[in-house]
């Protein structure tokens, strides 16, 4: 005689911890590439409400598994003759269940959503849990309480509702319901226009911030090494780089200036398009670099009343002479700004350290002064994180 | 306490129709273990399909991924969740998902003996599997799983990458249920003696043929197809590592034999729930949503094979043209390669619609149809493709001791591996192995090699 019980789960959610890693593993696939995703933006003057089709790579499950030509075998509707074609769509049909044979899932996972660019940031940023920068004591003026709408989540309170978004959300379901019922065949009992109300599912809330501005200003100064040592790839690294911590800055003040000065024996200030994509030959002056970014501070910066950002991207193929100067006004820069920070990009393996690195390392001692190195463009997160991190530690 | 406001009957009602079920069944003649249903809800549903019916399971983000698809499929109403689940064990133990109708629950209970039935009389799970240890063994893999998890010296992470690795290869391992384990020692004395007895024959009908001296310090001495075995036994692991991939290889021998018997178990349990419900005198109400809901299970589908509506419709054949005692023999004997191939007949190609096709493109082209000259080419295509026959056959060719590397072969049959898949699991091989792997394989008529290096670089040659 078979027994019968009630299973009592007492709430225990026993795939909480599994999905929680999954979602992680997901999210850190998608942080990923989003190093590559931003490195095909560009920089400045994109509306940060631009859309970008996002690919998500489910995590897959990698198994031996036959490839596109084995035969296969399917049941028709007896019209079907030897070389009929048959579109992908209608095969698609509905394998619901004949699907869940282990190991014969070709898995297509990847998906593609669209989310912001502005989203894909935050979701960055919200993340890797970035210091806030310091403020210059004496500019901290409050501006007015600022509530920024963050994408949208699934819990919040009524009055933010989304309503938009849960009516999209609700037609979504209402149109898979529709779609599955239509693959399963199942027989339609039910009046056509029977209603097809709100789910809890449905409902999206606007995640809010609530951003108290301090001030206003910054500045933030990209310097780049274009000389011929920097290649295509290595200047990929410093584009997506930048553009990273362009955003960042961004979004902790109302209005950011950026400045782009590109050096090789001589600097001078660029466009952002010139900054990335023209390539000049010769050597090596950081240090000249260095004085135009100082010029232009003078000039139009004023460090009373801007917070200044100064980073510089260079392989550190310095020449020699130039090493001395190169220190003397890095140093002079680290006076000037709230941070300045040196990323030194070497690609491969092989890795020498760079004369001018160690010589920044022994010989400047200020505090907001910050170097990385980033050899491959997963470096580039983590990089920022430090070079940013840095400010954390003077804060305290 | 749970509330039972939300189900249309009550326990009892379930029992009263059980004790009936139960009758027909021992009245039918089939022999099930003794049978325990627990009533839950589709959450709990949700995650003992992803958790392949076990609670207690290891963890891994896997699992996870599992139950955030079944939600999602299920919640765009994409994909029906399982009536039913049962595990092969002893008890036999069966979850009905609270939210079914009273029908649904009559049918289920119905197609759960059946199953029962099949796990515990079928060849390949009595021979394959040990069910009054099943619930016992899902609960020591997790403990120890845990166990590492816990150890400081361990931790989530490594373990984490040895699942990761060892689920990739999990079926790489024997896929002959029941079969016999040759040492290397005896293989090696197997080899000596057919070498003495070929040279004593040689040496006195003709004295100039040399027989080469079989290389006795070649590992393995002849390819074998246990992968995973391979690895745990000659791979450069740690204790805990080969533990783990031992669990993992525990666990692949309990569903070799559901993954061999998918179309038979579940065309099987049709056929008896099918059967049993028309003994029940259902109220027409009832009997209507049972019709509706069988042929909702054995309906075709339009481009692949449906095993429930294969498996349902062989059965059937089988009990109208030989009677019911050849279809308990059949249970009893045959997986599903030899199943399909004994008697999927041509009438029955030809009622499926059954028809062949190969991909083109973007699309698909009818290559044969179940006619007089197209059937056998059909029914040949499924019983190689059922079962393990779906996973590629790859084997250890030779550990190369002297740089370390290890040789696998994919034995070709016309079916091409998935080159991007092959790349990413030959990587995970490399991880447990620690050295260089090489795969022997064929795209076309050409010979290939894939070769992933130390650093997990990959080429093909050739």
């Amino acid at each position: 005689m078979a027994t019968f019980r009630e299973f009592d789960g007492r709430g225990r959610d026993r795939a909480a911890e599994d999905r929680r890693r999954h979602r992680e593993l997901v999210e850190d696939s998608i942080k990923r590439n989003i190093v590559d995703i931003i490195a095909e933006e560009s920089i400045i003057g994109e509306n940060k409400n631009k859309k970008i089709k996002v690919p998500i790579r489910g995590i897959k499950e990698y198994q031996f598994i036959y490839g596109k030509n084995k035969p296969g075998v399917g049941a028709g509707d007896g019209n079907e003759k030897r070389g009929d074609k048959i579109s992908q769509e209608e095969m698609k049909g509905e394998q619901g269940q004949g699907k869940d044979q282990a190991g014969n899932g070709e898995g297509e996972d990847i998906y593609e959503t669209e989310i912001t660019l502005e989203e894909l940031i935050n979701y960055l940023f919200d993340d890797l849990d970035l210091p806030f920068l310091e403020r210059k004591k004496f500019n901290e003026i409050e501006t007015e309480k600022n509530f920024k709408k963050l994408g949208y989540q699934r819990k919040g309170i009524p009055p933010r509702l989304a309503k938009k978004k849960s009516v999209v959300e609700k037609i979504k379901r209402e149109k898979a319901y529709e779609l599955g019922r239509k693959n399963a065949e199942i027989e339609d009992h039910l009046e056509e226009n029977k209603r097809f109300p709100f789910k809890e599912d449905d409902l999206r809330y606007f995640r809010i911030r609530q951003d108290v501005k301090k001030e206003t200003n910054a500045v933030v100064i990209c310097i780049m090494d274009t000389s011929g040592s920097m290649n295509i790839n290595k200047k990929y690294i410093a584009r997506s780089f930048y553009f990273l911590l362009y955003q960042f800055v961004k979004s902790k003040y109302l209005n950011v200036e950026v400045v782009f000065i590109s050096h090789s024996t001589v600097a001078k200030e660029v466009s952002e398009d010139e900054f990335f994509h023209k390539v000049e030959s010769g050597g090596t002056y950081i240090s000249s670099g260095y004085e135009k970014a100082l010029e232009v501070i003078d000039k139009r910066y004023n460090p009373s009343i801007w917070n200044i950002y100064a980073f510089h991207c260079s392989d550190g193929d310095n020449w020699v002479e130039d090493n001395e100067k190169a220190v003397k006004m890095a140093a002079e820069l680290c006076k000037t700004c709230n941070l300045f920070g040196y990323g030194e990009i070497q690609l491969g393996y092989y890795r020498p350290v760079s004369k001018i690195r160690s010589e920044y390392i022994s010989k400047i001692k200020e505090e907001n002064f910050s170097i990385v190195t980033m050899t491959r463009k997963e470096d580039i997160i983590p990089a920022l994180k430090k070079m940013l991190d840095k400010e954390k530690g003077l804060r305290e | 306490m749970i509330t039972l406001s939300m189900m249309e009957y009550t326990i009892e009602q379930l029992e009263i129709w059980n004790n009936r079920i139960e009758q027909i069944v021992k009245a039918e003649g089939l022999n099930c273990y003794q049978q325990e249903f627990e009533i839950c809800s589709y959450e709990d549903m949700l995650c003992y399909e992803a958790y392949v019916g076990m609670p207690s399971h290891y963890p891994h983000w896997s699992y996870g991924k599992a139950y955030e698809r079944s939600k999602t499929l299920y919640s765009y109403n994409l994909k029906g969740l399982a009536y039913e689940m049962v595990i092969n064990s002893d008890p036999c133990l069966a979850y009905l998902m609270r939210e079914n109708t009273l029908l649904l629950q009559i049918l289920t209970i119905a197609h759960v003996y059946a199953h029962n039935d099949f796990f515990k009389n079928n060849r390949i799970f009595t021979e394959g599997t040990n069910a009054d240890y099943t619930l016992e063994m899902f609960k020591n893999h997790a403990t120890r799983i845990r166990k590492y998890i816990k150890d400081p010296s361990i931790g989530y992470e490594k373990v984490e990458r040895i699942l990761d690795a060892s689920h990739a290869i999990k079926f790489q391992t024997t896929r002959v249920v029941g079969a016999k384990v040759i040492s290397e020692e005896e293989k090696k004395e197997q080899l000596l003696e057919k070498y003495y007895q070929e040279s004593k024959v040689n040496s006195v009908l003709d004295g100039k043929k040399e027989i080469d001296f079989p290389e006795l310090n070649r590992i393995p001495l002849e390819p074998v197809d246990d992968l995973m075995k391979f690895i745990i036994t000659y791979g450069q692991l740690e204790d805990w590592e080969r533990d783990i991939m031992q669990i993992v290889m525990e666990e692949t021998k309990y569903f070799i034999p559901q993954i061999e018997t998918k179309i038979m178990n579940e065309g099987w349990a049709s056929y008896w729930h099918y059967r049993l419900l028309n003994q029940l005198n259902l109220s027409q109400d009832l009997y209507m949503e049972f019709l509706t809901r069988h042929n909702q299970v054995v309906r075709p589908f339009l481009g692949s094979i449906n095993p429930y509506y294969m498996g349902f419709k062989i059965f059937m054949d089988l009990e109208k043209r030989y009677g019911k005692d050849k279809i308990f023999e059949v249970r009893e004997m045959e997986r599903d390669q030899s199943f399909i191939r004994k008697y999927l007949t041509e009438e029955l190609c030809q009622e499926m619609n059954l028809f062949q096709y190969d991909k083109k493109g973007r699309d698909y082209e009818i290559v044969e149809v179940a006619d007089e000259l197209g059937w056998q080419q059909i029914r040949n295509t499924i019983a190689n493709q059922v079962g393990m026959g779906g996973i590629p056959y790859i084997k250890v060719i030779e550990f190369n001791q002297k740089d370390g590397s290890l040789v696998l072969e994919h034995e070709f049959d016309g079916r091409e591996l998935e080159l991007a898949y092959a790349y990413e699991t030959l990587k995970y091989v490399r991880e447990l192995w620690g050295n260089k792997v090489i795969l022997k394989t064929q795209i076309g008529q050409a010979n290939k090699l894939i070769i992933c290096d130390e650093n997990k670089k990959i080429t093909l040659q050739g």
